[in-house]
């Protein structure tokens, strides 16, 4: 791990990030042609957005870029959990300082000064992104080998149960890389510290 | 659109046709499945990401049959024999239980039962052709399982017949072979590996929700595996045999993961 105090992502956080990056775009376009193979709400994903061009193509691309996802995953876990960053960057959490600074955001008056701190909101969505993707990946675990992962189907309440919430846990994912997104777009010095480190 | 030669159509022109005639009846808009690649490498974000459009494509496909092979892999490994399927009671049967194949209702096979005939053959002792009443003087076995599609939907269905296990030990098939091959009257073909075959809810399926299998769902017979996806669950089976070499599948050959488990 880095010791240079200018850094504000180390190396390994970057690249595991933009790694997640591909898996998360990947793995979302995918799924959508996947989705739409037999969809179970009343929205279709439109097919010029989804990747693999039929349903074979779109199961090809999920089914590998899922060992990308969880490899990498586990790689940024044990990285937060061996570096300490974990509870440094993300803890505590506060819901009292969590809404003032939501609202200081929402008026635009959040400092951005040091990139290396994490706002109460930061934290909360990059904890829920954490959490969610690990939803995502039991879940899929459950829609892909339901037979073999008994208490893990049960738990999530079945096979069809376990499709469902695998949606709405990506709906969830995109829904945060979106707003990601637009902060960047707003702040976009955090870009090029995702790039350089500093 | 401009579309390099297709190693399937070639080979495969007629399946291909009534799966692109299936794919229009259900509205998409591309009319072959070959054209994937080509797709998916247009798509505006990930040709930035792979910094160029002139990615091969036949290598980019082959790296994905490469972790479809390893996903048959882990798989295997993850298959568990003694682990059964879910059973689900009578009141939870899905009625009417979706017809699918890769043709339209219209198309159903019906095989003629007097003179049908299962064909054995392959690494098995004994290799002769058996009847229908043959098969239904066997033990016979019932389930209530789901039925899990690739497209995603799950049905519960009732299926009974000979468990595929005691069927393989009567014909004295080897059965340290690798595989299990099916050929079917609608030209569907597929396989499995041996330690499904033997699974305890694998069946040799004769009847469905306690009456004789109706063409719709693959009369004379279905092979029925809850640990597998639907598509391979092979309907209409006109021979089984046993092999060491991989027989491949109508599906799987054009990219559905070989051992489809669940």
């Amino acid at each position: 791990m880095a010791n240079d105090t200018n850094l504000i992502h180390p190396l390994w956080v970057r690249l595991t990030h933009w790694i997640n990056a591909l898996a998360i775009v990947i793995l979302a376009t995918s799924g959508w042609r996947i989705y739409d193979a037999s969809p179970f709400f009343a929205l279709e994903i439109p097919r010029e957005i989804t990747l693999g061009g039929w349903l074979g193509g779109a199961i090809q691309w999920h089914f590998a870029a899922m060992w990308l996802l969880v490899g990498n995953g586990l790689v940024y876990l044990a990285g937060n959990v061996i570096s300490v960053r974990l509870w440094h960057k993300f803890f505590p959490l506060s819901p009292r300082a969590f809404f003032a600074d939501m609202l200081a955001a929402l008026k635009g008056s959040l400092s951005h000064a040091d990139l290396s701190h994490y706002n109460m909101v930061q934290r909360a969505a990059y904890l829920f992104v954490m959490v969610d993707s690990v939803l995502l990946v039991l879940s899929g675990l459950v829609l892909w080998k339901s037979v073999q992962f008994p208490i893990l189907r049960e738990l999530l309440g079945g096979y069809e149960a376990a499709r469902r919430e695998h949606f709405l846990a990506m709906a969830a994912l995109v829904a945060f890389a979106g707003i990601h997104l637009l902060m960047v777009a707003l702040v976009p010095r955090t870009l090029l510290a995702m790039i350089r480190g500093r | 659109m401009i579309r390099k030669p297709s190693r399937q159509l070639a080979i495969d022109g007629d399946l291909v046709l009534k799966d692109a005639t299936k794919e229009i009846a259900r509205r998409l808009d591309q009319p072959t499945r070959r054209a994937f690649l080509q797709r998916s490498l247009s798509l505006g974000g990930l040709s930035l990401l792979s910094g160029c459009s002139l990615v091969d494509e036949s290598s980019v496909e082959n790296a994905l049959m490469t972790v479809s092979r390893f996903n048959d892999t882990v798989q295997a490994w993850l298959f568990d024999p003694n682990r059964l399927a879910p059973t689900y009671p009578d009141s939870m049967i899905t009625r009417p239980f979706p017809f699918n194949a890769y043709y339209g209702e219209d198309e159903i096979r019906e095989v003629d039962e007097e003179s049908y005939r299962l064909e054995v053959t392959g690494m098995v002792a004994d290799k002769h052709a058996w009847t229908l009443a043959e098969l239904r003087a066997m033990p016979q076995a019932e389930q209530i399982t789901r039925h899990i599609c690739v497209e995603g939907w799950s049905a519960i269905g009732q299926w009974g017949g000979v468990p595929f296990a005691d069927f393989l030990r009567r014909v004295g098939a080897d059965l340290s072979a690798k595989y299990v091959g099916f050929k079917c009257a609608d030209d569907y073909y597929t396989s499995i590996d041996m330690p499904t075959a033997l699974h305890p809810q694998t069946l040799l399926t004769l009847t469905y929700d306690s009456q004789p299998l109706p063409p719709r769902y693959g009369f004379p017979m279905k092979l029925r595996m809850p640990t597998k996806l639907g598509y391979k669950n092979p309907k209409h089976i006109q021979a089984i045999f046993v092999t060491n070499t991989y027989p491949g599948g109508y599906w799987e050959d054009q990219g559905y993961n070989w051992f489809g488990g669940s």
